[in-house]
């Protein structure tokens, strides 16, 4: 399972990731972080069992919890199933299936963007 | 046994014609053998969807009271070339928008008058005694104008280079956006499914054979521009009337950092007539090969990085240099099977009788690279072959003396050995100074990972260097490692001076 989570840095440098490892003995893969001085969003993965005890453990410190799973958007009247977003993402989120139409497994997105970009025909968008 | 092509077309007027879709003609031979599928098949139905830059229109608006003889035409801000008839124009799929650059260009015009939307046309004229009117600004739809054809000069490639980037950064092509040190593979074309491999030598396929056309019932004008079926590459000139077409198979596209495009829904009905037909659509993806070239060199010839069959590209990965990359396709073949499945409806259904060509194609033909007699400019045509350079081991104050008495601001650093190993500018001492003496020599401030040219590099790519690293020179160095010049900005202007001559 992979979290959006999203957390002040008003209150001070809390050690949020490390604290919640530490307080659950979770482990916590961290797969991007954007951290500025007063803000921070972070998208972890963590295995789907813990998902409950993560949620709880971060919102209780404070921060907000996203799950994220339909983070790729596909437009179906604007994709032509060419398949041009499929090389370019680190993650595997895009594949065919036997009858050659494009496959969105959005639970491994990592919000890299990449597809977006490539899709000749608009056709793809992020979780907002 | 053979066939002709009015048996096949009795058969298609009576209902009882039998058409194959191309990729499933492999299965049928191996089942019945050549003699017993040219019995039972006679038709074979090719398909492909993808993006052929070469595609546009003609237009002819009909008359305006007062008349107007249009010399500039725009149709949604997207200007189409006019210099044909009073009030016909060519409008093309890669022009971009006046106002909205290559998001919206020749190739959304005409996928929104395919959908049925109006499109505003300006039009501008000096007036003349037959043509008096000179300003124009009306909304037209498809319906409302007397001919809108399709013609796309070369389109339907029997096959086409793969593409991958071994260069550090991401480039955004015609070919997709194409990953650094080789992370990804793109590549276009149906196939076995495509027109031409089902007919390598062009036997069949020639002017003047109907074909389906983004939705329409088209027509083959003969050999595409720049046309190579001598090495593989052979493509068509084809034409549809637009009113036919449909946005099922006519879509507008915009690759990212590259240009507007059309995707185009073409397929070609190939009559089974002969056992030699029935053996060169019997093609599979196996003995389908092209080349995976390296984008990341800015030439025409670019270097190839391996060969590679369709069968191996549509898999899904490739192997290069022993590690696993993926590929994606461009052209969509989920769409390209549903050209050949609709082109078999109409065979079928006895919508579309089959002719064969009126006009051979030849089959030898290459294209040749631009006659180009004035040698584009070099680096070492305008680099500066003065040298001011300095060691790493020098200090600071050193590196400033010399940049001063050099009349430079770039100082390239030299190792014992004469390599370049880093590169020192006024701003970097600047900054030295700033920061309060953080290190005292050469080397604690030198910026290592240095931005060099070639002398034979093209003037172009090496202007190209400067503006994407947001820098104002390039040291020179051989094919030896050894530093031979500097390309600044000033000796940029030189070619401005004088004008440019060999």
């Amino acid at each position: 399972m992979k979290l959006l989570v999203t957390f002040s840095k008003k209150g001070g440098k809390q050690p949020l990731i490390a604290q919640t490892v530490k307080d659950t003995g979770v482990l916590i893969n961290v797969e991007r972080a954007f951290i500025d001085s007063n803000e921070g969003e972070v998208l972890i993965s963590i295995p789907d069992k813990d998902t409950k005890i993560i949620c709880d453990a971060m919102k209780k410190a404070g921060a907000r919890v996203k799950k994220m799973e339909d983070s790729v958007i596909r437009d179906e009247s604007e994709c032509v199933n060419c398949g041009a977003c499929i090389s370019v993402c680190p993650q595997d989120v895009l594949s065919f299936d036997e009858t050659w139409t494009l496959c969105v497994d959005g639970s491994k997105c990592v919000l890299c963007g990449k597809c977006v970009d490539a899709c000749p025909h608009q056709a793809l968008s992020l979780l907002p | 046994m053979e066939k002709t092509i009015e048996l096949i077309n009795t058969r298609i007027r009576d209902g009882n014609a039998r058409a194959v879709r191309a990729d499933q003609m492999p299965d049928i031979v191996d089942e019945l053998g050549v003699e017993g599928a040219l019995r039972e098949v006679d038709v074979v139905t090719t398909g492909t969807f993808g993006a052929m830059c070469s595609s546009g229109a003609f237009f002819n608006f009909g008359h305006s009271d007062p008349p107007i003889r249009m010399e500039k035409v725009w149709m949604n801000e997207v200007e189409a070339y006019a210099g044909i008839a009073a009030v016909d124009a060519y409008l093309g799929a890669t022009q971009k928008s006046e106002t909205r650059g290559i998001s919206y260009g020749g190739a959304h015009v005409l996928e929104d008058l395919v959908a049925g939307n109006s499109v505003r046309l300006r039009a501008q004229s000096k007036g003349t005694d037959c043509y008096p009117r000179k300003t124009l600004d009306i909304d037209l739809n498809l319906e409302d104008m007397n001919q809108a054809t399709m013609v796309n000069p070369r389109n339907s490639y029997q096959s086409y280079v793969a593409a991958s980037n071994t260069t550090d950064r991401t480039l955004y092509t015609y070919m997709g956006t194409l990953l650094p040190n080789a992370g990804n593979v793109s590549y276009s074309g149906a196939g076995c499914l495509s027109p031409i491999p089902n007919d390598p030598g062009l036997r069949i396929i020639g002017s003047g054979v109907p074909i389906f056309l983004c939705g329409a019932e088209g027509m083959i004008i003969g050999e595409g521009t720049q046309t190579s079926p001598g090495n593989g590459f052979a493509n068509l000139m084809t034409t549809g009337n637009m009113n036919d077409m449909s946005t099922d198979f006519l879509r507008a596209a915009t690759f990212k950092g590259y240009n507007s495009t059309l995707y185009v829904g073409l397929g070609v009905p190939i009559p089974v007539l002969d056992e030699d037909v029935v053996r060169r659509t019997a093609v599979r993806d196996e003995d389908l090969k092209t080349t995976i070239a390296d984008y990341g060199v800015p030439s025409r010839d670019r270097p190839t990085l391996r060969e590679v069959t369709y069968a191996e590209l549509k898999s899904g990965h490739v192997e290069m240099d022993g590690e696993e990359v993926k590929t994606s396709s461009l052209s969509s073949y989920k769409k390209a099977l549903e050209v050949a499945d609709e082109l078999k409806a109409w065979v079928e259904s006895g919508k579309m009788e089959l002719a064969l060509p009126t006009r051979r194609m030849d089959t030898k033909k290459t294209p040749r690279p631009m006659r180009d007699r004035a040698r584009a400019p070099q680096v070492r045509d305008i680099m500066n072959t003065s040298l001011v350079t300095i060691s790493e081991d020098e200090d600071i104050q050193t590196a400033a003396k010399r940049l001063l008495r050099g009349e430079t601001n770039h100082l390239p650093v030299l190792d014992d050995t004469n390599r370049l190993v880093g590169i020192v500018t006024t701003f970097d001492i600047s900054k030295a100074v700033a920061s309060n003496g953080k290190g005292d020599t050469v080397r604690d401030i030198m910026t290592k990972r240095v931005i060099y040219t070639s002398p034979a590099e093209a003037v172009d790519v090496a202007t190209h260097k400067l503006e994407r690293n947001n820098i104002s020179a390039l040291p020179v160095v051989d094919e030896n490692g050894k530093l031979v010049g500097i390309l600044s900005a000033i000796n940029l202007s030189k070619l401005f001076e004088r004008g440019w001559k060999q």
